[in-house]
């Protein structure tokens, strides 16, 4: 059974086949372990774990499909990656710690892509919200937004309301049962990405 | 007050819901500890040493008796008949089942109460001024503001996983009595030279580990941008503060790390995209909101009452009482009264579910029916006529509640320490207790005068020991408890941050310490000098010199 959750333009849920096929870098050999230490981009030391050249270049990347692709393996192995652009086949994979600035500098037009999927490692990590809001919003992303990676149905109201239109549940836990959370609140009282603040959705008079 | 109307009736109702269903879920073992753990911290719910704590939300320390009524009846059903007001004027619950939070949370409900976001890395409960609207000092009543910015935080989908707590505080009176500076944000209302509300902003302050006093990001703030500002100061913390290290989560470490002026440029950046946009409140919306935070029907008074200055002349008891518990009104006959959660030899904060009662029923004939909590853990009813304010005292002291103490020594702020919290490295309650019975002299107490005594059980400084004029801070020495002592700490426009007198004490010691303090004090003051006025003359020097001094001889 699929953990893809998708909602319809007309915010309808449902579980959907995943057409896309995640290309997922081979694990690091033990010495090769290297953490982000230091303050690459200005203080920002969250220890996440970047992808060393050699796991980049030991990527297996699948020659045909639809295929989702780490930015950082886009950003080292374009020259074989840019024909699938063309055909719809390519979608990118923000890491929370990457910026949406990033993205943008690889592809000026960001709806070129038709899917960026943010990956979440832990899901207490909110910024996944903020870069959707972004990509929403100031990047103006009208393709299908995906939560990947540990996406629970006790967030996934706050994914929906920051922009994402799909979700893809933790493999160990029931997209079915997830379905129920994305309709926790039928009034919110603040905007999200597609909605403004209550006192201007209803009169409260 | 502000009431409810079926948009937030219908959040809080489907809040039980959600949550009633997610704590079925980790009962039943579909959530692990660690996945259930931001689900109940978001609703208040600790897991302490004995029994889960449940932290009920009074959104700016308002409350009805209505509310504290059901309070009163939630304590006796579901704890052991009292409940504890905390530091952030809300209510907790020491001995609460698990099991029986999602029915809690339920009947709150029916009185338009809840626990969300009284814990967890989000948007807390906002906090003010315990006198709002009716302090003579006031220059802006924040209210308003204060519950609007409580929806816009209530469930927000982008901050509701921050690097860490965020912890907002409004004030709009001349004397900051919100203590704004030790906020992540602090908002303080003034009055522009246009006429208008406007805001000066203060981000980065905060107390536990590393106490900082906020810096003003902005000082001229049009107040239909406070939403739209603040998610700007939020989102950039959210994206840059620091999700390694808890200790170094909070946004002041950021604000430090990059300088104010790099924060500001990357806030007012962020800001410039959707300033204009819908977050800026409407005065549709403002006018809405405003109206339930309109003067109460006060009587046309005389400014003074013959029965009350009799009562004052004749009865040195009510005096005293007067002197401390009694705080001025804007409208003349009127004041508020603070009825004390200090009496001497009790846990600072705690009141049982018969004294809920009394005070709900002296807030309905006395006092429109409405309450206060301060963030000194006392109760207020804001709005007593002076002709009153004999019965009321009457009836307040046969309920305990009417110890003259407001502002002295005794007055402490304490948080719950190590006999509920599992985060203490030492118990708190037992040492205010102590410092209480070694002070119990009440004429000696008022002689000695304002003076403010604060006392956290760890770091973490939920008692706000670091703005104390003396502060007692719970340290951990080799498995034992420690106290470590600070004199020079203080709230409000001028505050400061207590210097250590030196090494730390024992429990037994503590109350001999606080007195040789007071004995410095009582020989070296001049004139009217506060205790903190003489610290601030002297330094630190002869209050370290006596206390050791008495140590090696002992
Ligand atoms: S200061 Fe420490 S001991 Fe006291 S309540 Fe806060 S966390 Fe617990």
């Amino acid at each position: 059974m699929s953990q893809l959750i998708q909602l319809a333009a007309n915010g309808q849920a449902s579980i959907v086949a995943d057409t896309w096929t995640r290309v997922v870098p081979p694990a690091a050999g033990e010495e090769s372990v290297r953490k982000q230490a230091g303050k690459v981009v200005l203080f920002k030391l969250t220890g996440e774990q970047t992808y060393t050249a050699e796991q980049i270049a030991n990527t297996e990347i699948p020659a045909t499909g639809k295929i989702l692709v780490p930015l950082t393996i886009w950003q080292a192995r374009k020259a074989e990656l840019q024909s699938r652009l063309p055909t719809g086949e390519l979608g990118i994979i923000l890491a929370t710690n990457e910026t949406a600035e990033a993205l943008q500098a690889e592809f000026a037009d960001l709806n070129s892509l038709p899917l960026i999927a943010v990956f979440v490692e832990r899901f207490a990590d909110g910024r996944i919200f903020t870069l959707g809001n972004w990509l929403r919003t100031r990047f103006g992303f009208k393709n299908e937004l995906r939560a990947i990676g540990d996406v629970l149905r006790d967030q996934l109201f706050f994914h929906k309301r920051a922009g994402f239109d799909s979700f893809l549940i933790r493999a160990d836990r029931s997209a079915e049962d997830a379905l129920a959370s994305l309709n926790d609140f039928s009034q919110p009282y603040q905007g999200g990405v597609a909605d403004v603040p209550v006192w201007r959705r209803i009169s409260r008079a | 007050m502000y009431k409810y109307d079926p948009i937030d009736q219908q959040i809080v109702n489907e809040r039980v819901a959600q949550y009633r269903d997610q704590t079925r879920r980790y009962l039943a073992g579909e959530l692990t500890d660690e996945e259930y753990r931001p689900l109940r911290l978001q609703n208040g719910l600790y897991i302490q040493r004995h029994a889960p704590m449940l932290r009920i939300a009074v959104p700016y320390g308002l409350i009805s008796s209505k509310q504290l009524r059901k309070l009163g009846d939630i304590t006796k059903q579901y704890d052991r008949g009292y409940g504890h007001f905390s530091t952030r004027q809300n209510l907790q619950l020491n001995w609460p089942k698990l099991e029986d939070t999602p029915d809690i949370l339920a009947e709150l409900a029916t009185v338009e109460m809840h626990a969300i976001q009284t814990s967890g890395n989000c948007i807390r409960n906002i906090t003010t001024d315990q006198f709002a609207g009716i302090a003579p000092d006031e220059i802006i009543d924040p209210r308003a503001v204060a519950e609007i910015m409580r929806q816009w935080s209530t469930f927000h989908p982008e901050f509701a996983l921050l690097p860490r707590k965020f912890k907002i505080a409004v004030s709009g009176t001349e004397k900051d009595r919100a203590i704004v500076q030790a906020h992540d944000i602090g908002l303080e209302f003034y009055k522009d030279d246009q006429g208008q509300m406007a805001i000066k902003v203060w981000v980065g302050g905060g107390l536990g580990r590393t106490p900082i006093l906020g810096t003003v990001i902005r000082e001229h703030l049009e107040w239909q941008h406070v939403l739209s500002y603040c998610e700007a100061v939020i989102r950039v913390y959210n994206i840059h503060g620091r999700r390694d290290n808890a200790y170094k989560a909070r946004i002041k470490i950021l604000v430090k790390a990059l300088g104010i002026e790099e924060f500001k440029r990357q806030v007012e950046e962020e800001w410039a995209h959707f300033k204009d946009g819908p977050l800026t409140i409407t005065q549709n919306e403002l006018d809405r909101v405003a109206k339930y935070f309109e003067p109460m029907p006060y009587k046309d008074l005389p400014a003074h009452d013959a029965s009350f200055d009799a009562a004052v002349a004749s009865n040195p008891a009510f005096a005293a009482w007067v002197k401390r518990c009694v705080q001025p009104h804007r409208v003349p006959g009127y004041r508020a009264v603070t009825l004390s959660l200090k009496p001497h030899g009790k846990a600072p904060g705690d009141i049982t579910s018969e004294q809920m009662h009394v005070v709900a029923d002296l807030a309905d004939a006395y006092s429109f029916g409405e309450l206060r909590s301060s963030h000194e853990q006392n109760l207020i009813l804001a709005d007593v006529q002076l002709s009153d304010l004999f019965t009321v005292w009457q009836k307040a002291h046969a309920a305990g509640l009417a110890t003259p103490n407001i502002g002295l020594l005794t007055d402490i702020i304490c948080c719950p320490g190590g006999d509920f919290c599992s985060l203490a490295n030492a118990k708190s309650i037992p040492i205010a207790e102590a410092i209480q019975m070694q002070f119990d002299n009440l004429d000696y107490l008022h002689e000695i005068g304002d003076l403010e005594l604060n006392i956290s059980g760890c770091m973490n400084a939920c008692g706000h020991h670091h703005v104390g004029h003396i502060g007692i801070l719970g340290v951990d020495k080799d498995g034992s408890e420690w106290y470590q002592v600070t004199v020079g700490g203080k709230q409000g426009n001028d505050a400061s941050i207590g210097s250590v007198i030196g090494p730390s004490f024992s429990a037994e010691e503590m109350p001999g310490v606080v007195q040789r303090l007071i004995e410095v004090y009582v020989r070296e003051r001049q004139d009217e000098e506060r205790f903190i006025d003489t610290v601030r003359r002297l330094g630190v020097a002869p209050f370290k010199a006596h206390v050791y001094a008495e140590k090696e001889t002992a």
